[in-house]
């Protein structure tokens, strides 16, 4: 059995360390000319440079430094007037030259923050999140471990290695220890990771997809007791690959260092793995003994001296903030908080604003984004943005509703027509025979009928008791297959019977 | 006299007179090979098919009357750690046994772009690591005027080449003196050029902010056209100088010293250094100051600390440098078999693949840069070579060039320092300072020592991108040198007896 959260915050406190990397969007590596598609034929897409073959010498992507320093400028850092690359030296199969040509004790950016809200029972709170470093190193490749019990590189019967991925230009973003979120650790920690995505997607720098792997978080957990100022031991969770896994890994790994504090024993200072299925983490490398990385300053390559107009002219550049961006669009929607805030944690604002920019209103654009869209996303258990209709079909449907075309009982029909796969709203409304029945005599021949078969309801009706026709209304919208329009229906009904 | 005997400026004289075609003369240079070479073991690979494909395509192109360069159909010997496509690159090391590049180095690319004849891959110290060429895991190469004796290291096999007539021309590497010692030993000439003048791209690194590429000759003319060929900005190279080629070429054809400061450094002479070569020094100073230059002493006093520094340094980058060498992507790989891990093979792979001396600065490089003791040793090493940097700051404010004997001895016997690592390592005191500071050197040959009848050198030294200045004073000396002796002092090359 397993302690409660409630127990957990009730006595310690959480203190966050977040790392997240992001694979930059350049067409070229970080050192090579070479491509960096997601998902080529393995080995394709690598050259002497990136194989770290003998002789072979990097040379930095330019492109690469101009993406990290606007990274810096909308996260509030200040660029390092000279930084270097450094050689983190250890031995992996995957990693070419068996050292990463990155950043250590120089790094490019330094000192930024970032702001973010999160909603609670007690109204939107916002948290300071405090950035140590943003800085630039290279990808390893992937190694592939077949056979053996456990998938590792001890026990396999043969390993596979594709170097594509090797050389591709990696920031990683570390903030400095995030105190003082109290029982919101988790949330927060989803909300920084998703509010950096959505700068790194505004500056267009990335694809970051957490599934594959373009945005990865490290969540570094520890607790203290409240009121305490020393720091508990952390352990350091890799692997978390969406923000709802973000949030579930902190407040798995608090609930686990709780469990451990409680009953006497330590917290052992290691990575851990987080496992999608079951939210918990398994243990991974113990870092009890600091790896020793034999950290040197990358003699093949030339301090980074960037100009400062330069980085001027990039700070001048920079979009609208993704929070600011949000504040417009909430004014103009007239949205109130709460309803912003699920938006924002259904991750679906920003095809709400595609679906308002095709011309749908804002407040029925949201209602079937977070409403009918997001109930059958749930059920199939993935992200309202993964589900196969796009903006253009919500927009197409809410104009049908609109006219009239369709009633709101209809278009949730087609909703799930279209992600059944079913074709496009026309499509689905022409094959299956949609229509709204809007003629009158036919409606008034059902509504008789209906009538007819509950004439006690029909007397309660003609009484005055007029909710009581709510039965009668149901039982013409059945006989017309829902294809009826409620408030026509509604409106002839009561005339008929006299109110 | 044989086409063989003749510089390389005098083969292009006679390629353009068409006294000889490149075919011929690629040939006259393999004849040679086949003959000597199983006594001097200069070369490693000798690539016969694509040399004389090189000769004939060079040969087609003078032919068609296109406009070549000034070593179109020069055959040139190959340092083994520069990669050349195709072309079995193994840096002297078991490990890169029967590696086969995919690419050329940028200096093989201008080479072929100046249609140069590469004649096949010379013997070296493994990865460039020592002073005698003992270290090749393929043998050693025996120095041409006495086979019993070292052809210095680690470019032993470029510089015994030359002075065994193989080659006119060879390429090497320098990283404490890798150009400079083998040159002095062998009585041939060889340039370390400014660090950054010569493109590392495709030359496999042993320490990579000392490593450079340079040219090696017999005269001081013919190393500058080599200089001239393989110089230049490579974009590939981040290292690289963005600047244009000091007039090196010309300045060989200057030597003009009048009114020149000679700066004499007083660190690097006395203790240490054979009289033989200390007379043939101190005659080739006067010999100078006879042309109208000025002679001054100058002290660089942290000298004393660049040999230790260098073994910090050299080791720290070799350790990281080397790491790629773990029988993943290529080379030899050991004990690859079911249930062996990638890590076990890795290891057994750099257990058989490394000789000893590699091993040893490995090592030596790991511990140095370790948590705990990076500032004490690699931190400190680094000190050093400011202030190094700065001795010679000073020094060039008050002088033109500066001179020192390239090594402090002449060539010593194969085995008589292979277990004395300190002994081997005080052979490069006098050229690392300029690897430190990443500034240019030369050795060019002083005469034969007194004692024992061999070569010595002489070392000129000018700052960063004056490289020029180094051709300008040895051409001068050089010319002086000539009309002493009468004739080149290879033609007293006597190791290989009847067959030179
Ligand atoms: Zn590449």
């Amino acid at each position: 059995m397993s302690l409660k959260y409630e127990d957990v915050i009730e006595k310690y406190e959480p203190v966050l360390g977040l790392e997240v990397h992001v694979e930059l969007g350049t067409a070229s590596k970080m050192f090579c000319g070479c491509n960096t598609i997601f998902g080529a034929e393995p080995n394709t897409q690598t050259c002497p440079v990136c194989l770290g073959l003998p002789g072979a010498l990097p040379v930095v992507n330019e492109k690469a430094i101009e993406y990290t320093i606007m990274i810096g400028l909308a996260l509030n850092c200040s660029i390092a007037p000279f930084s270097r690359f450094a050689r983190k030296n250890y031995f992996y199969p995957d990693m070419p030259k068996n050292f990463q040509t990155s950043q250590y004790d120089e790094p490019i950016c330094v000192n930024g923050f970032l702001d973010v809200e999160i909603d609670t029972d007690e109204g939107i709170k916002k948290f300071r999140v405090e950035i140590e470093r943003v800085h630039m190193e290279e990808d390893t490749g992937k190694s592939l471990h077949m056979g053996g019990a456990t998938g590792r590189i001890h026990g396999a019967d043969y390993s596979l290695l594709d170097y594509n991925r090797a050389g591709i230009p990696l920031v990683e973003i570390v903030t400095k220890i995030v105190p003082g979120t109290g029982k919101y650790a988790p949330e927060v920690a989803r909300a920084y990771v998703a509010e950096l995505r959505d700068i790194l997607r505004s500056l267009n720098v990335s694809d970051v997809k957490m599934e594959q792997g373009s945005l990865r978080c490290d969540a570094n957990v520890s607790l203290r007791l409240i009121g305490s100022d020393v720091l508990g031991t952390r352990s350091e969770t890799k692997n978390v690959n969406s923000l709802r896994s973000v949030e579930r890994a902190v407040r798995g790994e608090m609930i686990r260092h709780a469990e451990l504090l409680n009953k006497g024993e330590r917290v052992v200072q290691e990575t851990r793995h987080f496992q999608e299925d079951t939210g918990l983490t398994r243990s991974g490398r113990s870092k009890e003994q600091a790896e020793d990385y034999r950290y040197f300053p990358e003699p093949d390559l030339v301090p980074i001296v960037p100009d400062a107009i330069w980085i001027e002219t990039l700070r001048a550049a920079l979009p609208e903030k993704p929070s600011t961006h949000r504040k417009r669009l909430q004014e103009a929607w007239a949205v109130p908080d709460k309803e912003m805030a699920s938006m924002i944690n259904a991750d679906v604002l920003e095809i709400v604003e595609e679906t308002v920019n095709l011309g749908a209103d804002p407040t029925k654009a949201r209602g079937w984004w977070l409403g009918e869209i997001a109930r059958i996303a749930n059920e199939k258990e993935v992200a309202a943005t993964d589900l196969p209709i796009t903006p253009k079909d919500v927009a197409e449907i809410v104009a049908l509703v609109a006219t009239g075309a369709l009633t709101d009982k209809l278009a949730r029909q087609v909703i799930e027509a279209v992600i059944a796969g079913e074709g496009r709203p026309s499509e689905v409304i022409e094959k299956r025979g949609i229509k709204v029945v809007s003629d009158d005599g036919a409606l008034m021949v059902a509504i008789e009928k209906a009538i007819s078969a509950q004439p006690d309801v029909a007397e309660k009706v003609r009484g005055g008791n007029v909710p009581a026709a709510g039965a009668l209304i149901g039982a013409v919208m059945k006989e017309t297959k829902g294809q009826a329009d409620a408030a026509k229906v509604r409106e002839l009904l009561l005339k008929h019977l006299g109110q | 006299m044989t086409m063989i005997k003749k510089s390389a400026s005098e083969m292009a004289d006679a390629l353009a007179n068409g006294e000889t075609t490149s075919v011929a003369l690629t040939q006259a240079h393999l004849d040679r090979i086949a003959e000597v070479d199983k006594d001097v073991h200069a070369f490693l690979y000798v690539d016969t098919e694509g040399a004389l494909a090189q000769a004939a395509l060079a040969d087609k192109k003078r032919a068609a009357g296109e406009k070549l360069s000034p070593l179109a159909g020069i055959p040139l010997a190959l340092k083994d750690v520069m990669v050349q496509k195709g072309i079995p690159t193994t840096c002297g090391s078991k490990m890169l046994e029967g590696w086969r590049p995919p690419y050329d180095s940028t200096v093989v690319s201008k080479l072929r772009a100046a249609d140069v004849v590469i004649l096949g891959k010379t013997n070296m110290d493994e990865f460039a690591m020592g002073s005698s060429t003992e270290n090749s895991a393929y043998g050693p190469t025996h120095n041409p005027w006495d086979l019993s004796r070292i052809p210095g290291g680690s470019g032993g096999g470029s510089s015994a080449s030359l002075a065994a007539f193989e080659a006119p021309l060879a390429i090497g590497t320098d990283t404490g003196g890798s150009i400079r010692q083998p040159a002095a030993v062998t009585g041939t000439v060889g340039v370390k050029p400014t660090y950054g003048g010569v493109s590392r791209y495709g030359l496999v690194a042993f320490s990579s902010s000392l490593d450079q590429a340079g040219p090696c000759g017999r005269t001081v003319l013919d190393t500058a056209l080599l200089h001239e060929t393989i110089a230049g900005h490579d974009p590939k190279d981040s290292t690289s100088i963005n600047a244009p080629v000091p007039a090196i070429v010309a300045a060989a054809k200057n030597g003009n010293v009048k009114g020149l400061k000679i700066g004499v450094i007083k660190e690097l002479q006395g203790e240490g250094y054979q009289t033989g070569v200390l007379n043939r020094f101190n005659e080739s100073l006067e010999l100078l100051a006879g042309l109208g230059a000025e002679i001054v002493e100058v002290s660089c006093s942290y000298f004393e600390y660049a040999l230790a520094a260098y073994y910090l340094i050299a080791p720290s980058e070799c350790s990281s440098n080397l790491a790629r060498f773990d029988a993943m992507r290529y080379g030899i790989r050991v004990g690859d078999a079911s249930g062996v891990s990638a890590e076990e093979v890795m290891n057994l792979t750099r257990e058989v693949g490394f000789g000893r001396e590699v091993k040893r600065r490995i090592i030596l490089g790991t511990y140095a840069l370790s948590s705990g003791y990076y500032d004490a040793y690699y931190g400190s090493a680094q000190k050093v070579r400011t202030l190094i940097k700065q001795d010679f700051d000073n020094a060039f404010t008050k002088v033109d060039v500066l001179v020192s004997p390239t090594a402090p001895t002449t060539a010593f016997k194969i085995g008589e320092k292979a277990d004395d690592p300190i002994a081997m390592y005080l052979n490069d005191i006098a050229t690392i300072p300029v690897n430190m500071a990443g500034i240019c050197g030369m050795s060019l040959p002083s005469g034969l020592a007194d004692e024992d009848n061999l070569p010595a050198g002489f070392q000129i030294m000018a700052p960063a991108m004056k490289d020029d200045r180094l051709y300008n004073v040895g051409a001068a000396l050089e010319t002086a040198l000539l009309s002493k002796w009468g004739a080149p002092i290879l033609s007293h090359v006597s190791g290989l007896g009847a067959r030179a």
